[in-house]
């Protein structure tokens, strides 16, 4: 019979340090803690006090709470602790791996529709040749994507209306497929267009080579035609009618669309979600209008302050979840990306809200004139006459000038939001992004300033909705299995089905 | 049922391992027991490892070693795999008709486990790599799963290297499950051997007990022990070295399983299938029983809220040992039949019982102590569970 050691024999000794942490006091008067790794816990004002100041003990299961997550480092197994923060902290910034990943292709500035909103600065349809890219740059531009370390790569056709010049979107399947031959990435293919010139063989094209569709889709005919207009022409029906033949021709899964928020969207955010449910879509990407292009001069016309869209928002999500727990599955993507964040180990890629930024680590543009830019955002800087964030050119630059020159360093700067006044002690920074892009295009300055950002402001309110749902989810099943079929893009329905992993 | 009899024996030197035969053979017979009736005088019996009798004979000169005098002999039967102590302590080892064939590899262990079926021994074991090697050497080639334990098997070292080598390239179909702590895993070095191994069909079945070292530790009996399971698990991560994490259910660790199984998660993301598991009483449960014992249907709530943790993240999770009638209806389509054969039974409530079939039944050590929820389910109650 073997002697067995009491409990007390392997308890740390009274006392710990802390392990770098971030809070915030949350309105039921608790705190949410954060850590490096993106683990949080909810304490009550009682053991939040007791923890900071170094008197919370053993006997309490929020010590062991506070140890099992590294928040807390006592005398037992300080090895341990640290090596489980370091691989966890490596995991969730694993987005770094393997470089810029997302390679963006303006292959024609010209546009069919004529969007009141368009923050590309787009050109008109019968713009000349200039307004296109030549056949040099798109190659060159391939060539400098295949140089790129990832294992694997987005190539992205954007606009202006990518379909206008399906030829070169051809031309760049071909000649990537055939230059990678040798090199051997896996590229994912999408093309952004506003599906109005759809025909039969693009649509063999798509099939063929995989390529995936992503669209615009504002809402129901009115709100849609308002917000895109299309000269003598019903904008809403073509594209719902496209849609539905992309469906059928690359499979639902194949087709995704994202919409934009005007100031006549705001009246209808349920009308917006019955509309992509009508279509078969398994999510909406809800966007608020980007200070960039026409954006900017029809503000009048178009704009909202942040406070209306975060109130749209929050009425939008709350119809989105009300669907779901009716049985039909159906996510907002923005919200499916943070909870990502908050509740996996796992790293996001999400170019538009990460630390470093995204902006040429972890995209990058290549102009239809040849010019290279950190971000879509950077280029759509660039049509409103300002170049700040042009990297270099893809025929006079090469590849090391464009991602290690002068204008990547002044991003690399200020692209860690671990090291922005106004993020780096925010609760949410760790599942936030630094945007100097942003930051210049709104406040004329890089660094940026926090307290009048109203990217800031945007994505705390979002984040503390976010949070409020994860906490309320810990006590409601069917929220649980909600958030979880999202961010594991599974169907809702069968979430309890034991057989039901993939 | 018992593997094991007792029996006298003579002319035994070292532990012998041999399959047993009932019809005299020709080539090979060093490879087994011949089964005998009645000892016959005209019996040709040069070369084999052994003759097995009822009663031993009387033998003026000694040539193969006689094994006799059987307190169980029906359990002897053609095509099985037995070893047999010099004292003549036979066991049988393998039964080619058993899903639980095991290879026993070592009674030492570095962990004393609170609630240890089978309390480690001193046993000098290096000597025994030898018969393990031969016990690969008889398996039959079709076989689908072989269990390796102890003891800790990896506390044989590079010995365990060369029967996981000897038992890929023998039983190249085979799949090998280990039961290991994982804590010689730490060794990122030992790792990489093992992985080097071609073909390699291994999961190694791994303890996490707590997600606080002192409390995992507590239970293991061993300061360090957290801290090299959970090196070794990465290590094992690294390679690519496929890992079941095992929980067993007490009154230790039923009261932090939620957060156990979000460290899990957390920082195991990478494991393939995770195993909750009732208490076998056996072994030093016996002895610490009021600090184990929580009757299941006690901790429904907390099994159920980390089966659907782990289930809604795309964790493979089990539920071992524990009885239909005792789990939430949900939690029965993740109960798994997995008392080994030889350790199963039913109580005679069961017999009126209309899910008996799908059953994992009740360790034979269970059938004075057990949960006072067993009962018999209904035709309705087993409708009610096919249907979650």
């Amino acid at each position: 019979m073997a002697n067995f050691l009491p409990l007390g024999a392997f308890l740390p000794k009274p006392g710990y340090q802390f392990l770098p942490f971030d809070f915030t006091r949350l309105e039921s008067g608790e705190y949410l803690i954060v850590n490096l790794s993106g683990e949080h816990l909810i304490l009550s004002k009682a053991a939040f006090d007791a923890f900071t100041k170094k008197q919370i003990t053993t006997d309490f299961d929020q010590y062991w709470n506070l140890k099992a997550k590294q928040f807390l480092l006592d005398s037992y197994d300080k090895e341990t602790s640290e090596g489980l923060l370091a691989s966890k902290y490596r995991t969730k910034k694993a987005f770094l791996d393997g470089f810029t990943k997302l390679h963006i292709f303006v292959t024609t500035i010209r546009c069919n529709q004529a969007c009141q909103y368009c923050q590309v600065s787009r050109h008109n349809e019968t713009a000349g040749e200039g307004s296109d890219m030549s056949l040099e740059v798109l190659h060159k531009s391939i060539d400098l994507m295949l140089q790129n370390p990832a294992p694997a790569v987005t190539m992205e056709f954007q606009g202006g209306e990518s379909l206008l010049r399906f030829d070169l979107v051809k031309e760049g399947v071909r000649y990537s497929k055939e230059q990678n031959k040798t090199i051997g990435k896996q590229i994912e293919y999408v093309i952004c267009t506003n599906l109005t010139l759809l025909t039969d063989e693009y649509l063999a094209f798509c099939e063929e080579h995989g390529v995936q569709i992503s669209t615009s889709l504002d809402g129901p005919a009115d709100l849609h035609n308002k917000n895109r207009p299309i000269a003598s022409a019903d904008a809403y029906t073509i594209v719902t009618r496209n849609i539905r033949r992309a469906q059928e021709a690359l499979g639902t899964s194949a087709v995704s669309a994202l919409m934009t928020t005007s100031r006549e969207s705001l009246k209808y955010p349920k009308e917006i979600v019955d509309e992509y449910l009508a279509l078969g879509l398994r999510s909406i990407f809800v966007r608020e209008l980007n200070p960039f292009g026409f954006a900017i001069k029809a503000r009048q016309a178009v704009g909202y302050s942040i406070t209306e869209f975060i109130s749209f928002y929050k009425e939008m999500l709350s119809y989105i979840l009300k669907v779901n727990r009716e049985g039909q599955t159906f996510s907002e993507s923005y919200a499916s990306l943070l909870l990502t964040k908050i509740l996996t180990p796992w790293p996001v890629g999400f170019v538009d809200l990460q630390s470093p930024a995204g902006a040429g680590l972890g995209v990058v543009v290549y102009n239809y004139d040849g010019d290279v830019y950190a971000s879509d955002e950077s280029r759509m800087l660039a049509e409103m006459e300002d170049t700040s964030f042009r990297l270099g050119n893809v025929i006079d630059n090469s590849y090391e000038e464009i991602f290690f020159g002068e204008t990547m360093q002044n991003i690399a700067l200020v692209n860690c939001n671990e090291a922005l006044a106004g993020c780096s002690d925010c609760a949410y920074h760790i599942y936030c992004g630094a945007d100097p892009v942003r930051n210049y295009a709104t406040q004329r300055d890089f660094y940026g300033h926090r307290p009048t950002s109203d990217f800031c402001k945007k994505n705390m309110f979002i984040l503390k909705y976010v949070f409020e749902l994860v906490t309320a989810a810990k006590h409601d099943t069917s929220l649980d299995r909600i958030l979880w079929a999202w961010i594991t893009r599974r169907d809702v329905n069968q979430m309890d089905d034991p057989g039901y992993c993939n | 049922m018992k593997l094991h009899t007792k029996a006298s024996a003579v002319g035994i030197n070292n532990r012998l391992v041999a399959k047993i035969t009932n019809t005299p053979i020709a080539e090979k017979r060093e490879d087994y027991f011949l089964i005998v009736e009645d000892v016959d005088s005209d019996l040709d019996c040069t070369g084999y490892a052994g003759i097995l009798t009822k009663r031993l004979p009387e033998l003026n000169k000694i040539m193969t070693p006689w094994i006799g005098g059987f307190d169980n002999m029906e359990l002897l039967k053609p095509g099985y795999i037995i070893s047999v102590e010099q004292n003549g302590f036979t066991h049988v080892i393998y039964r080619p008709e058993s899903h639980n064939n095991t290879l026993f590899v070592t009674g030492r262990c570095n962990n004393n486990c609170i609630m240890c079926p089978q309390p480690p021994t001193d046993s000098e074991d290096l000597g025994w790599i030898e018969s393990h090697l031969r016990f690969i050497d008889l398996l039959d080639a079709d076989l689908e799963r072989l269990c390796i334990t102890g003891g800790e098997p990896t506390l044989l070292g590079n010995g365990l290297v060369d029967i996981l080598k000897k038992a890929t390239i023998r039983l190249p179909s085979t799949e090998f499950y280990m039961l290991t702590n994982g804590r010689q895993f730490a060794e990122e070095g030992y790792v990489q051997k093992i992985a080097a191994i071609p073909d390699l069909k291994l999961l190694c079945a791994i303890p996490v007990y707590s997600d606080v070292a002192p409390l995992h530790d507590h239970i293991v009996q061993a300061k360090g022990a957290f801290a090299e399971t959970v090196k070794g698990l990465h290590n094992l991560a690294r390679y690519q070295l496929p890992v079941e994490i095992r929980i067993v259910l007490h009154k230790q660790t039923i009261p932090r399983l939620l957060p156990l199984v979000e460290f899990i998660y957390r920082n195991f993301p990478f494991v393939n299938h995770v195993a909750l598991m009732g208490l076998e009483n056996m072994g030093y449960v016996k002895n610490n029983w009021e600090q184990l014992w929580i009757d299941p249907v006690d901790y429904q709530d907390e099994l159920e809220a980390a089966v659907r943790y782990l289930h809604y993240r795309q964790m493979a999770v089990s539920i071992f040992n524990l009885q239909l009638c005792i789990l939430n209806p949900s939690l029965h389509p993740f109960a798994r039949q997995s008392i080994s054969d030889f350790k199963k039974i039913f109580l005679d409530q069961c017999n009126s019982c209309a899910s008996q079939d799908s059953c994992a039944g009740l360790f034979k050590s269970s059938e004075t102590r057990h949960s006072r929820g067993i009962k018999p389910l209904t035709t309705e109650d087993r409708t009610n569970s096919l249907a979650n």
